[in-house]
């Protein structure tokens, strides 16, 4: 009965939240109807036994990448209002084409044998928390397809930097090589002028003034 | 009791999200980040098939498996956005229209 109503609930507040990223004039109430429907989304995934995943995607998704697009969206300075002209002409063509295709997709799951599977009650007798079942499976039956994730995780991560890293000239900082390669010689000069010569003086020329003064 | 949860149910829910996601990349189809968000939507409903397959025949094999989409998803994110940034650097918009460098 509560589950029941709850399912009903999550997924009132997911089909909304979808409604508000596709409709949204401004992309930053796009990017809030997203965290709704993953807030959502991850009661749903608590609802259904898989807290470890529930938590995770409130914080992959609404801790890091609903972050990441309000970033992008608050650095770029774009008229959305102009991105959102043809909208109307095509809505009528898509939301066919896409209804047509939601109908095939219901269908076919209203008749698949998927649905003949016996709803088994979980919860019956001593079973391990949904976090401890998971790390036993993660951790020996898919250790390497986990190795291959964090892989991609570290590629995509060194691909955002390289992509979006540009050299400065324009900003003064440490050249760690030409100060260690630097030689007291290019840099300083030994010398005794005559009285009143001063820097003008003639031998204004630092190697040979250095072996003068080594001498 | 008028509506019991069945796995039909979880599908149907997943099927009108991806339908949902589908519909926003096809009306905002100049705006690569509307796209981007639409795109999180589809793989959002893969993963809520996943999950609800997972719950109904006890098997946590769909939940590994969930755990995986949500990795690429955020790896596919960061470098999208990435591309976005890049991309609004060089032609000041981020229209899909002006991505016709092969044009030229």
């Amino acid at each position: 009965m509560i589950p029941d109503l709850l399912f009903l609930a999550f997924s009132a507040g997911i089909l909304l939240g979808a409604t508000l990223v596709i409709a949204a004039r401004n992309p930053m109430v796009g990017v809030m109807g997203m965290i709704l429907t993953f807030l959502n989304a991850a009661g749903l995934f608590i609802l259904f036994g898989a807290e470890f995943l529930g938590l995770l995607t409130i914080m992959v998704y609404v801790g890091a990448i609903a972050v990441m697009f309000l970033f992008v969206l608050m650095t770029i300075d774009i008229d959305y209002i102009k991105l959102k002209e043809g909208f109307a002409p095509y809505l009528p063509a898509g939301l066919l084409v896409v209804a047509l295709l939601a109908a095939e997709l219901i269908l076919a799951a209203a008749h698949s044998p998927a649905q003949l599977t016996p709803v088994v009650v979980v919860g019956q007798g001593p079973q391990p928390q949904n976090v401890v079942a998971l790390g036993q499976v993660l951790f020996t039956t898919y250790a390497l397809p986990f190795q291959i994730a964090g892989f991609i995780l570290l590629t995509a991560m060194v691909g955002a930097i390289v992509l979006t890293h540009r050299p400065r000239n324009d900003v003064k900082r440490q050249n760690v090589t030409a100060q260690v390669l630097r030689k007291r010689e290019d840099a300083m000069v030994l010398t005794r002028p005559k009285t009143g010569a001063g820097a003008t003086a003639k031998h204004w020329n630092p190697k040979s003034v250095a072996k003068k003064v080594k001498a | 009791m008028f509506f019991t949860l069945t796995l039909t149910h979880v599908l149907t829910l997943s099927a009108v999200l991806l339908a949902m996601g589908l519909a926003g990349i096809v009306l905002n189809r100049r705006n690569i980040i509307t796209i981007l968000m639409c795109l999180e939507l589809i793989l959002l409903s893969v993963n809520i098939n996943l999950v609800g397959a997972s719950h109904f025949r006890v098997d946590l094999t769909g939940q590994i498996f969930s755990f995986f989409i949500l990795t690429v998803a955020a790896a596919e994110l960061a470098i999208g956005l990435a591309i976005v940034t890049l991309f609004f650097r060089n032609k000041g918009t981020v229209e899909i229209d002006a991505a016709g460098l092969m044009k030229d």
